[in-house]
């Protein structure tokens, strides 16, 4: 777009006004969130092992590949540096059980970019989160290793052990909650330490690369969802404060949700968005047959997001509201 | 001031870096005449001015050389004493040629005011006359022959005459000195509108980022019961006519009305100090105030200048441009003009001239929309930029008229924030221009 003319000494850049720039570009605010995932990297890497940075260098390089290649196919601009791959990448790996075989992590990584990003176009075209698309094909093609929980270190090796979820879903178990606080419990390798992704999450929001709308009321969402029920029966139905810190539950809500591409436009629709995916969820977790739900929800609500969109236009100045 | 005190504002907006300590200190100084003055007929919305004079005749500074065409248009005065060397189509700060005297200032000037008047003792119908016979028109963007916006229709009840001291374009310090250093005229101009409109009560908004003016004010209106001084955050488009509106009455000026709509006259400091020239002083608009800032400019500057200097004059008094110079902006760096031809000369609402550095303008590569709704959060008007932008973009005008793409002020809020550095306010101000085109033509079919 740079128009420019010549005068006796200087070019000069004549476009249109405003004149300047914040100094946020996309790639920054990817670069962002690759930094906001470090605690949660090192919460993987501490409970447990060092496995898991192979996961994640699998994953990763399998995302930029992917990506890489489709774009050479299409002969367009190869954009990996612009940190969506990368962070595409991060994000499978960080969801995956720990110990998880190499061979799907590539395939599942494949499937994200592939089937996830690129075959809608690219950056910003796709539909639903494509880390979260990776993982349901996981989830759909190896259940099993899907579901192997390594128990987190100072263990035995190779001990499988129940996830705080499945523990409460199928025995009544309701793990402690310091515990899963800390991340000292089965699970996905970046999900179960909920101090690490706090850590991550605030960091983004006070950056201003995610709108705490989505994270605050998928929180408020699944507080008085899963209240209602724990209100109910507290027997049958597990503590909401069990619900907020157990499995990917804040992952998903600092990380996942939040994807731009994938997520409302108005604050408006970001509250829907968040509240439905509580709902969802909650209604996954206690009535589904799966123990947690979190993907399915956010992919179930990510396919709502055009609706929400169309629906939910912000007042115009000076309007009177019908 | 009260730190428990939120200040008053409206929903969206940003907070681009102020810029404002280039200039902000400096003190107005007179710019000596150039060596030609070049006056385009047209300063204001409306129509251009006819021309009174003729190739040859000798003019005074303050003589009357054209007079308005119809009820939206103003006279223009001559700012120098001199003789017209020419009335030719010439380069103008708006990008397109328009019909220009041209004068040769002589070596002194001789005076052709109009008579002073009592500023206590003139009539509200004396005050507006005198604004129509001084050519003044509005500081802000669209430059209002200000004596139209002091007129209004008689079932508009107007309650409050607000005095616009935001200055929320970065750079700019233009109306800053004029609070500092011209306190108790800003207060006596805005005075003098509440007189000529009749309304007793008048409000000053001013940014919270100018403590040193707001003390100034404060202080000149302590024993003036109904003039307040309305302290409101710093943030752009703080100074938009609406926004300012929301902020210091709550009111909101619906889409497709005006500020008297809701009772409201808002006015600019610039205009209040041109209000006052006139009345006390008979002075015809014949000069502008503006900033000379940036950092590609060598010495940046407050200046008062003749109308009619021309852009390359003014730098040149500045000192001069350095080697990182990348854009030449007139007016502020959101809503301002690029310029390429400085022959170009100052016009009467021209608030500044700004030249910038690669640095401050800190583009980036267009990428893709990642619908983070960025802009969506920061439209002041409740738009949504991301998707008017791409309505305009793919030629479908009657959705973008659906979804209010003539609300737009063009403000540039959403371009400033777009992380995928999208040019959408470009997008959105050629869709908006292409919708009103079209309703022109419904209308007219």
């Amino acid at each position: 777009m740079a128009a420019t003319t010549t005068n006796p000494t200087y070019k000069l850049d004549l476009t249109s006004s405003p004149h300047v720039h914040s100094r946020w570009s996309t790639k920054q605010a990817m670069w962002m969130v690759v930094f906001a995932l470090i605690p949660s990297i090192i919460s993987a890497v501490v409970f447990f092992g060092f496995y898991q940075l192979l996961i994640i260098a699998v994953s990763v390089g399998f995302a930029v590949g992917t990506e890489a290649a489709i774009k050479a196919i299409r002969k367009r601009p190869i954009t990996i540096m612009d940190g969506s791959g990368i962070i595409t990448g991060l994000l499978l790996a960080l969801i995956l059980p720990p110990n998880f075989n190499l061979a799907f992590t590539a395939i599942g990584s494949v499937v994200a970019i592939g089937i996830g990003k690129e075959i809608f176009g690219g950056l910003g075209y796709n539909i639903f989160n494509p880390a979260l698309v990776g993982r349901a094909f996981l989830q759909a093609s190896f259940p099993v290793p899907m579901t192997t929980w390594t128990a987190p270190n100072y263990t035995v090796d190779a001990v499988t052990t129940a996830t705080p979820l499945s523990a409460f879903k199928f025995d009544k178990v309701a793990a402690d909650l310091s515990d899963l606080f800390i991340g000292n419990i089965g699970g996905s390798t970046g999900e179960t330490s909920s101090i690490a992704v706090l850590i991550g999450g605030i960091v983004l929001i006070g950056a201003g690369v995610v709108n705490w709308r989505v994270p605050v009321s998928m929180i408020a969402g699944i507080l008085v969802f899963g209240g209602i029920f724990y209100f109910i029966d507290p027997a049958a139905y597990p503590n909401p404060v069990f619900h907020l810190f157990a499995g990917g539950f804040l992952f998903g809500a600092l990380f996942m949700a939040t994807d731009w591409v994938t997520s409302p436009l108005t604050s408006k629709g970001m509250i829907i968005y968040g509240l439905g995916i509580a709902l969802v969820l909650v209604i996954i977790r206690l009535f589904g047959g799966l123990p947690e739900g979190v993907m399915y929800a956010i992919l179930f609500m990510n396919s709502f997001v055009p609706l929400i969109n169309r629906y939910n236009r912000p007042r115009v100045f000076g309007e009177v509201t019908k | 001031m009260n730190l428990f005190q939120k200040a008053k504002t409206f929903r969206g907006g940003i907070h681009p870096g102020e810029a404002k300590e280039l200039s902000e200190n400096s003190v107005f100084e007179t710019m000596p005449n150039p060596a030609a003055i070049l006056i385009p007929l047209q300063h204001s919305a409306g129509k251009a001015a006819k021309p009174l004079v003729k190739k040859g005749d000798d003019v005074k500074c303050g003589q009357l050389i054209a007079e308005p065409d119809g009820f939206i248009s103003a006279p223009i005065h001559s700012p120098v004493s001199g003789k017209v060397t020419k009335i030719t189509p010439a380069a103008t700060v708006g990008g397109f040629p328009k019909d220009t005297i041209l004068i040769t200032p002589a070596e002194t000037n001789e005076y052709d005011f109009m008579e002073t008047l009592n500023p206590d003792k003139v009539t509200p119908a004396e005050i507006k006359e005198r604004v129509k016979q001084a050519g003044i028109v509005g500081k802000g963007g669209a430059a209002f022959p200000t004596y139209v916006k002091l007129s209004p229709p008689e079932d508009k009840k107007i309650d409050v005459i607000i005095l616009n001291g935001c200055e929320c374009e970065p750079y700019l310090t233009r109306d800053y000195r004029f609070m500092i250093e011209r306190t108790n005229e800003v207060v006596s101009g805005l005075q003098l509108i509440m007189k000529a409109i009749g309304v007793d009560k008048g409000s000053i908004g001013i940014e919270d980022n100018k403590p040193g003016a707001i003390a100034k004010l404060k202080e000149a209106v302590k024993f003036i019961p109904n003039i307040t001084v309305d302290v409101v955050k710093t943030k752009y488009p703080q100074g938009a006519e609406k926004m300012l509106i929301k902020a210091v009455t709550n009111r909101e000026v619906p889409p497709g009305k005006l500020p008297m709509d809701v009772g409201v006259v808002i006015q600019n400091i610039g205009t209040a100090i041109a209000v006052h020239d006139a009345v006390v002083k008979g002075e015809p608009e014949i000069t502008a105030a503006l900033t000379v800032s940036g950092k590609g400019i060598n010495q940046p500057k407050n200046l008062i200048v003749r109308v009619g200097t021309p852009l390359s004059d003014v730098i040149e008094y500045c000192g001069g441009v350095n080697e990182y110079v990348e854009k030449v902006v007139v007016g502020g760096p959101m809503m301002g003009v690029a310029q390429f031809d400085f022959s170009a000369p100052i016009q009467k609402a021209t608030s500044g001239l700004l030249v910038l550095t690669e640095d401050e303008i800190n583009a980036h590569e267009e990428t893709p929309c990642l619908k983070c709704g960025m802009c969506v959060d920061v439209c002041p008007l409740g738009l949504e930029p991301t998707k008017l932008a791409r309505l305009s973009k793919l030629d479908r005008l009657e959705e973008a008229e659906k979804l209010d793409i003539t609300v737009c002020m063009e403000c540039g809020t959403c371009t400033y924030t777009c992380p995928a550095n999208i040019p959408l306010v470009q997008w959105i101000r050629l869709g908006k221009q292409r919708v009103m085109t079209m309703q022109r033509e419904r209308k007219s079919a």
